[in-house]
């Protein structure tokens, strides 16, 4: 025990977060503040000059308008670009926390000691993970898999950061996807050496220092020749944060016979009621199968922020190469979730699978919107698509915008969509069962997801059966 | 204190009344046939006795294990031990029919301050009630009612009764959309379940349940009443002379 605690203290002393925890920057976007922060994370040249090249392509750029959704004009000058990350703990005690925010921790079974962590209370002993992160960090070394901050892999690992960064997403490939290339914080990169199966999954979890990267994410995953390996992001517990805008870019990279399996549970605070307050997260995630059999496979479980915008997507290079998107967002109150996936097909015999779930409650309103796009090489392409809306009350909406662009005769695309509501005879069965009616709901609706479900992690996807219940708490009846 | 005892029941739909007067006593280890013509309130006496949201009663009092039905949730009539099965039974997808009865099954225990019944524990009982049944296995893994025939769902229903072990269960026309062999693997399902504990209301309209399921007291309803009852010799003379003998009879009286 003792050792342990000399471990984390020395991890603490040593860390970056306390090196930079001085310095703020100014608001405002200009050169000097890209200089600046390029400064502060020793970056090498390259990526400076990347960050400056993105900042002045997006000078003349427009905010895009054609999502399913309005939200006020955001101020770019008024944005702190540099800030340290905030470890300053909010509050001395859980006693001084919102109950209810209490309230929905223990019942998604958070030990106390990560309540206080997620709730920005002070941690005083030794927390738990810090010697599992240890520990793995070693193992994971021993293999040859680097798996670390962007900031340390920029210092650490330039070749590779150079070798791939922009080769998924472009710095000029859309507004905030160009913006997040400038001023980038923070985020996670992960290299899995040729012929490696990552043994445990990879999560931001592990990596103490991710908390207070926040704004501005930038991820980039590599696996190389016939490696594998599962990404886990994001937490159920609903995160606070004060920063209304997220525009995160993540990256992967799948090269000959390389599988990445990417897991996300996104539950950013969403908002009172009328939606005040809760987070933007406009993200631009996109995986290229460049080898061939390689395969991506993105799953989401989406149920925060005020506005989800994103289109976790694959470009299907590598001949036989795979893509797949499963997905549950689910909205209510206010929310807005404008969500989906590109799948373009460049390879032969290319296939993607789509699955996605939206449901919505209170005046919550889903969209999904997906393009799959057969290029004219890709013989024998095919795609299967499916897309079912749940609603819940009448205030509701399910809106299915599926654009299909096949170039090549010998593709086969399936779309299949459905909607349907929770009917009063399922609810009233339930009863008869002796289930109360948000135990019947919460059933029902993670019988309406398990497609998705059962794509998660294991402890993965209880987290997220728990989490859909208690979103729809109070939504029916 | 009889285990569910109906006195001078009204209730229906909205403002119209379906029910209008219904007197019944119910004793553990007793098995009560109700029949009569379509329209004559027999699904609506069960579902006022389950609770479901658009049947309201507007009179009388029942009383259910010497508690006042009313004043429990449709769940808590459940959890106390009140079953019913369906007419037509519901869908679920993507909920195991295994995994639907044990979080039923674990509501009930929670209800009665038990602990949670093990999954191995569960897995047992469920083999045994099967068997009990005569239920296809498969069925088990299967979404609740999905994709099931006519003929599975009712079973279904019988099943999920085996395994809720209720004290009053309220079969509303199980024999409903079944042939003659499907009639009789679910009769023999119900007799399974007949103890000196527990008691049946048999809803149907039909006397040909009632040949595989023996009714202590057989009761024909018109018009929202209980208009006459009797042994189970009563099903056979329904049969014999139709629903037309008790209208005549009724109007004959009134």
């Amino acid at each position: 025990m003792e050792a342990i605690e000399t471990l984390a203290q020395q991890e603490y002393k040593e860390g970056w977060v306390t090196d930079i925890e001085m310095e703020t920057a100014p608001p405002g976007l200009n050169e000097d503040i890209i200089r600046f922060i390029s400064a502060k994370k020793k970056e090498p040249e390259f990526l400076l000059e990347w960050r400056l090249k993105a900042y002045r392509h997006w000078l003349t750029m427009k905010e895009p308008n054609w999502q399913y959704m309005a939200y006020p004009p955001v101020d770019y000058q008024d944005i702190v670009y540099y800030a340290a990350p905030k470890n300053t703990p909010q509050y001395n005690s859980l006693d001084e926390v919102d109950p209810e925010l209490l309230a929905t921790y223990d019942k998604l079974g958070i030990p106390l000691e990560e309540q206080k962590v997620l709730a920005g209370v002070a941690v005083d002993a030794v927390f738990d993970s810090v010697s599992v992160h240890t520990t793995f960090k070693d193992k994971l070394a021993e293999l040859g898999i680097i798996f670390c901050s962007f900031s340390e892999a920029a210092q650490e690992h330039p070749d590779l950061v150079e070798k791939y960064l922009g080769t998924v997403v472009p710095y000029r490939d859309n507004y905030f996807a160009t913006m997040n290339s400038a001023v980038f914080s923070d985020g996670s990169f992960c290299y899995i050496p040729p012929g490696v199966r990552c043994p445990m999954e990879l999560s931001t979890y592990f990596r103490i220092n991710t908390a207070g990267t926040g704004q501005f994410e930038r991820t980039l995953i590599i696996a190389d020749e016939g490696s594998y390996v599962s990404y886990l992001e994001g937490c159920t517990a609903p995160m606070r944060d004060e920063n209304q805008l997220h525009a995160a870019v993540v990256e992967l990279v799948a090269l000959k016979d390389a599988q990445i399996k990417y897991s996300t549970v996104q539950n950013w605070y969403p908002g009172d009621e009328e939606g005040k307050g809760g987070v933007y997260n406009f993200v631009t995630k996109r995986g290229a199968c460049k080898g061939e059999n390689s395969k991506i496979s993105w799953t989401q479980v989406e149920t925060g922020s005020a506005i989800t915008w994103k289109y976790p997507s694959v470009i299907l290079q590598g001949d036989h190469s795979i893509g797949e998107f499963y997905s549950v967002a689910l909205t209510r109150n206010k929310q807005v979730a404008d969500t989906g996936t590109k799948m373009i097909h460049v390879g032969k015999n290319s296939r993607s699978t789509v699955v996605s779930k939206g449901i919505s409650a209170g005046n919550g309103q889903n969209v999904y919107r997906g393009r799959i796009q057969v290029l004219k090489k890709a013989d024998g392409a095919r795609n299967y698509t499916q897309c079912d809306s749940m609603l819940i009350g009448d205030r509701c909406g399910a809106h299915t915008f599926p654009y299909i662009d096949v170039g090549n005769n010998s593709a086969s695309v399936e779309h299949e969509a459905s909607t349907a509501r929770i009917s009063e005879d399922q609810l009233f069965y339930c009863k008869t069962r002796g289930i109360s009616t948000e135990d019947a709901i919460s059933m029902i609706i993670n019988g309406f997801c398990k497609e998705v479900f059962q794509e998660l992690p294991m402890e993965f996807a209880v987290e997220a059966k728990k989490l859909l219940g208690i979103s729809l708490e109070g939504s029916v009846g | 204190m009889a285990l569910l005892e109906i006195r001078n029941l009204r209730g229906g739909i909205k403002d119209q009344d379906i029910i209008n007067g219904i007197d019944l006593t119910v004793e553990r280890g007793e098995v009560h046939a109700i029949m009569g013509p379509n329209g004559s309130g027999k699904s609506t006496l069960g579902k006022i006795l389950a609770g479901h949201e658009e049947y309201e009663e507007t009179g009388g009092t029942v009383r259910f294990q010497n508690k006042d039905l009313f004043e429990l949730t449709p769940e808590e009539r459940a959890n106390e031990g009140m079953f019913l099965a369906f007419q037509y039974p519901v869908e679920i997808p993507g909920v195991s029919n295994a995994y639907f009865l044990r979080a039923a099954m674990n509501e009930r225990l929670k209800y009665r301050s038990e602990p949670e019944i093990s999954a191995g524990a569960f897995r047992r009982l469920l083999d045994k009630k099967m068997k009990q049944v005569d239920m296809d296995p498969e069925l088990a893994r299967r979404p609740v009612n999905e994709d099931f025939s006519g003929g599975e769902k009712k079973r279904n229903e019988i099943f999920h009764m085996a395994v809720l072990e209720p004290t009053l269960s309220i079969l509303d026309e199980t024999d409903s959309g079944l042939d003659i062999d499907a009639m009789r693997i679910v009769a023999h399902g119900i007799n399974q379940q007949r103890t000196a504990e527990n008691a049946m209301i048999v809803i149907t309209h039909y006397q040909r349940l009632l040949d595989y399921v023996v009714p202590d007291y057989v009761h024909v309803m018109y018009q929202g009443r209980i208009v006459k009852s009797g042994r189970k010799e009563l099903a056979f003379e329904l049969e014999e002379k139709g629903y037309e003998w008790i209208r005549e009879e009724v109007e004959a009286a009134g």
